[in-house]
């Protein structure tokens, strides 16, 4: 089991902005009638998204109130499921996986990378509060060993060099390419295709 | 090696493109309305003839599952479920289906409601895989724009609304009373079991719930016939299966193959051999990280289906294949693995939340060769006290990699941690590692 705190210094008050509020109508009626306590992930979702990635109490409160649940569901809802912030996180929020097909194609020089760039420690903010980090449980992308998810995006195959890279573009405020980082197209055995190969070369 | 012509995705690695066009190309939604006017009867005996066994790791027959469903619509709906929830480590087959071969999967989702008849149909997908469930969500767009879903779906008189819901990280919302909780909004612990989902689930009404994979290859096998479908692989393991090689190869990949395919074929052939030869192998997990590992010496004439896994002790699961080669700590492998576990159980049940924090540590400490002799058979008890005493299958997934472990490794970790134990005489103290065992001085 994972644990989880919520954050210390916490804002008053929380209100959906009326993009977020359209956005959870609709997320509403994908459910049956009476059912809308369904949405409440949705929900927390596109609260994280409107206060800069993280969730607030004041933001669950608002929530149980809006699918008209008891606080405490939402709460238990919250810190149950560990893609939830519930303390801020930078602006770019770095995922390493280091589950053991990632580990054993050399995850920990991901996590090395990402201690001399950003922060000695895991969840800690970098020097210019942009950057933050942390190691994750399996990502989905074992044969694109090692990965890291950067905000949505993956990126793939990557080594020691290439995370500094990726790390380094990051901090002057771009966005690198997601995808494999060596070069290959999707999963694919590079340079080593026998399947399909009359559709590749058409 | 299977023959192109009999690989079911062909747009595996995107050589096509995903969209509806190109989709409609390589034989999707060509013939929906024909298949489903031949009757649910029909189509689900057709899908028991197959032999059909889900792809999500339990490898229950599909075609006997969709025959639970209550053959008459009472006053509860019924709902269709798919389970794109991929967390397994070593698996990471349907965010391909998802991103590039999304119709196939909606169009096995209408055939599937249809046949179960269900009007509604939940897609779960991990959190993670939010750019997937993008994708997805424009193919559902396309579908409905095109009138393939939605009201008289493509055709069929039936009507079909799919709806995408996230997940949020949690591995334990694969089991699939886990997922139902999740959509319903609470926290994802399973339910006790029965009554099972096909009578009570999501929303206390039928449900069915099928993985990514067995979904999405329905339609095929529809179209080219269950014979064909059941001649590939052998009996009772028939079809193809997606097999995701990670690890320490030379060439990772996905790969669609033949069930029953050697491990040696499928790893020389299309992962381009072990990194440093297969000489240097040293063991394999053939089915994602719950199944116990194989050591090198069977892999040599292992083939890779359900039953023939089982006989050995393991399983086909997911068809995750990790390649561990001999420069890796096999021992710190699995207690990584024991962390993922630790990290990942619910907290429903006494036995997982604890044992599974037991196993991590104790082999944590084995792996640096802290611990004392006697613990090696401790940690084989503590396995056995989770194993089977948990409200869902996540105390065996967690449990057998270790014993995996043990079985074919046990001198290994002998090797390393030989230092006496504490308490010197056997007095048959029970498992539990009680404060008295803790006394340094005793």
């Amino acid at each position: 089991m994972s644990l989880k705190k919520p954050a210390k210094d916490q804002p008053e008050n929380f209100e959906f902005s009326s993009s977020s509020l359209e956005e959870a109508k609709t997320i509403i009626a994908k459910y049956p009638e009476g059912k809308q306590q369904s949405a409440v992930m949705a929900l927390l979702y596109i609260a994280q998204r409107q206060n800069d990635n993280w969730i607030p109490l004041a933001a669950m409160k608002y929530i149980a109130k809006f699918l008209d649940m008891p606080y405490i569901k939402v709460y238990e809802v919250a810190t149950f499921y560990s893609m939830y912030n519930l303390s801020p996180v930078g602006k770019y929020f770095i995922q390493v996986c280091t589950t053991t097909p990632c580990m054993i194609r050399g995850a920990n020089k991901l996590v090395e990378a990402c201690k001399e760039k950003i922060s000695e420690n895991e969840s800690e903010l970098s020097k210019d509060k942009t950057c933050s980090w942390m190691e994750v449980e399996c990502l989905g992308a074992c044969v694109n060993a090692p990965m890291m998810q950067i905000n949505d995006n993956y990126y793939e195959d990557l080594d020691k060099e290439k995370t500094l890279k990726i790390l380094e573009s990051l901090f002057k405020g771009e966005t690198p390419k997601p995808g494999s980082y060596r070069g290959r197209i999707n999963n694919e055995p590079e340079n080593n295709r026998k399947t399909l190969l009359d559709l590749k070369n058409a | 090696m299977l023959k192109d012509q009999d690989r079911i995705f062909k747009n595996l690695y995107n050589d096509l493109g995903s969209d509806i066009n190109s989709s409609q190309k390589r034989g999707d939604w060509i013939n929906t309305k024909e298949l489903t006017n031949k009757g649910r009867d029909w189509i689900i005996n057709e899908i028991k003839d197959s032999q059909l066994r889900g792809r999500g790791g339990a490898g229950f027959p599909t075609g006997l599952k969709w025959s639970f469903a209550p053959k008459e619509v009472g006053s509860r709906p019924h709902y269709l479920v798919i389970n794109a929830d991929e967390s397994e480590p070593g698996t990471c087959k349907d965010r391909d289906l998802l991103r590039f071969e999304p119709h196939k999967l909606i169009e096995g989702c209408l055939i599937s409601s249809f046949a179960v008849q269900a009007h509604v149909c939940y897609i779960y997908i991990r959190g993670e895989y939010f750019i997937e469930g993008q994708k997805l969500q424009a193919a559902i767009d396309e579908a409905y724009d095109k009138n393939l879903i939605g009201k008289n779906a493509a055709g069929t008189g039936w009507d079909l609304d799919i709806y995408i819901h996230y997940g949020a990280g949690a591995y334990i919302c694969g089991e699939e009373t886990a997922l139902l909780e999740s959509i319903e909004g609470k926290k994802g612990q399973p339910r006790l079991k029965p009554p099972f989902p096909a009578l009570i689930g999501l929303y206390g009404c039928p449900t069915i719930i099928n993985n990514v994979e067995t979904i999405a290859v329905v339609p095929t096998i529809l179209r080219k016939g269950s014979k064909w479908f059941s001649s590939l692989g052998r009996e009772k393991n028939t079809g193809t299966k997606i097999f995701c090689i990670s690890g320490n190869v030379n060439n990772p990949c996905n790969v669609e193959e033949e069930m029953n395919i050697p491990l040696k074929e499928l790893i020389e052939i299309h992962a381009g051999g072990v990194i440093g030869g297969w000489d240097n192998l040293q063991a394999v997990i053939p089915g994602g990280s719950s199944m116990p590992l194989i050591p090198k010496e069977k892999c040599e004439t292992l083939t890779m289906d359900f039953d023939s896994l089982m006989a050995e002790k393991s399983g086909l699961g997911t068809a995750g294949v990790v390649v561990i080669n001999k420069d890796q700590d096999i021992i710190k492998c699995m207690a990584r693995i024991a962390r993922f576990y630790k990290h990942e159980s619910c907290g429903q049940c006494t036995p997982c939340r604890e044992g599974t924090g037991w196993m991590w540590r104790m082999l944590e400490r084995m792996s640096k060769g802290e611990a004392t002799r006697d613990e090696v058979d401790m940690l084989g008890d503590v396995t056995n006290q989770i194993a089977g005493h948990t409200i869902c299958a996540f105390g065996e997934g967690s449990s057998w990699p270790v014993q995996g472990l043990l079985r074919h490794f046990k001198k290994e970790i002998k090797e390393r941690n030989k230092f006496d134990p504490i308490v010197k005489e056997n007095k048959n103290i029970p498992y539990l590692v009680d404060q008295h065992l803790l006394d340094k001085n005793a």
